[in-house]
């Protein structure tokens, strides 16, 4: 990947508590990278939450965390530990 | 932050929350959640001390909000959250009051309580899930009902016409006035934050997807259906005249920042014209 300068883009990762999920689909949707897709699988309540298909795709845009109607996904930055950054701060 | 705290990290909506009552009784697809995070998210960034807000609901989906929020809060009878609110900021004008609750009982039962609160410019920030119809007692015609809409109380199609609530909240003298639909996630945010940090009446009004009556029985499919359409039909235009904003059944919707302009709120007035009358008499209050 090219980046500008030392900028880098920042990675999330992403949470998603399933059994609270009701399968609405909105985090897939409107996700800009695509990283999330419905899964086959059934939660305790029945609904089948996202899976987690591309986390490396994820940019830590915090839109599916919005669009949740259920507090159900949330996303945190990702260390890049493999170099030893912190990762933490924000362009 | 740790590694650990990290991946024990919870939802930032937890915060705000009283998550033993969590899932909530929406159904799926129902927009109002969305609706509840632009709130939390808008408390986080205006930094207000959440022990200084409150959050008053009548009755209805939305209604159910006062039970969510982790704030002092009050869930009213029917149409009453707004006297309820006015009640509270008088008695404590320190607090910042918000009302949360629907269309059908924010402008229908309550409608009357909407236009002397905005009138007298009451310093609280209404948020009006506007869903198009009375969804918890069944999806009756309300009076946000666009024309021709399918309700279980116009099975043949609704031919009231409705209230276009940010002419009607502008009429009444609301100071804050703007109208987004559930997805426009930040504008939202960005609105509840500049409304409560409004000294004077606000109104948010937020389009919201009703996937089990509205959109089932008008046939529009589910609520991501529902959401995108709001969305799709949306048209930004920040200071539209309000006299045009009325919603057709499916039709296109003029959303933005319409209203916000400066009034002296209800208090203020009070204390300008009794110091006016009385003079040094007269003790001041809530300023
Ligand atoms: S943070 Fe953005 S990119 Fe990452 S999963 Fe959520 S919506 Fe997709
Ligand atoms: S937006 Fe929330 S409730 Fe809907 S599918 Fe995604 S995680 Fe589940
Ligand atoms: S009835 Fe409609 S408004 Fe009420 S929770 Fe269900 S989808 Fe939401």
């Amino acid at each position: 990947m090219v980046y500008f300068g030392n900028i880098k883009p920042i990675k999330g990762k992403v949470h998603i508590e399933k059994n609270r999920c009701k399968g609405c689909a909105f985090c897939v949707e409107y996700c800009p990278k695509d990283v999330l897709e419905m899964s086959e699988e059934f939660n305790v309540k029945g609904y089948h939450p996202p899976f987690v298909k591309d986390e490396d795709a994820c940019v830590y845009c915090q839109l599916c965390e919005s669009i949740c109607p259920e507090f159900a996904i949330f996303v945190t930055i990702k260390e890049e530990e493999e170099e030893g950054e912190k990762g933490e701060s924000r362009p | 932050m740790t590694k650990e705290d990290r991946l024990e990290a919870k939802n930032p909506s937890e915060k705000f929350l009283r998550m033993d009552r969590i899932p909530h009784i929406w159904c799926p697809g129902c927009g109002i959640g969305t609706v509840v995070t632009s709130f939390n998210e808008a408390l986080k960034k205006s930094k207000i001390d959440l022990d200084d807000v409150v959050v008053v609901s009548g009755i209805g989906c939305t209604g159910r909000v006062a039970g969510y929020v982790k704030l002092d809060s009050f869930h009213s009878t029917h149409g009453r959250a707004i006297p309820f609110a006015t009640g509270l900021k008088l008695a404590n004008p320190n607090l910042n009051v918000v009302v949360f609750s629907g269309d059908g009982d924010i402008f229908g039962i309550g409608g009357n309580h909407f236009i002397h609160a905005a009138r007298r410019n009451m310093d609280i920030t209404v948020i009006c899930v506007n869903n198009f119809n009375y969804a918890m007692t069944g999806g009756q015609v309300a009076a946000t009902t666009p024309i021709g809409a399918n309700a279980s109380t116009a099975p043949y199609g609704n031919f009231e016409f409705s209230f276009s609530l940010p002419y009607l909240a502008e009429a009444a003298g609301a100071t804050y006035v703007a109208r987004w639909t559930a997805l426009h996630l930040r504008r939202v945010t960005k609105s509840i934050q500049e409304a409560l940090a409004k000294p004077g009446f606000s109104l948010i009004e937020v389009i919201t997807p009703c996937v089990t009556l509205y959109a089932r029985r008008n046939r529009l499919g589910d609520g991501l259906n529902l959401l995108k359409y709001y969305y799709d039909k949306s048209v930004i235009e920040h200071g539209a005249d309000t006299r045009t904003l009325d919603i057709s059944y499916q039709g296109k919707l003029v959303v933005g920042k319409f209203i916000d302009k400066e009034k002296p709120t209800f208090l203020h007035a009070m204390n300008e014209h009794m110091t006016k009358i009385l003079g040094d008499k007269f003790v001041k209050y809530g300023e």
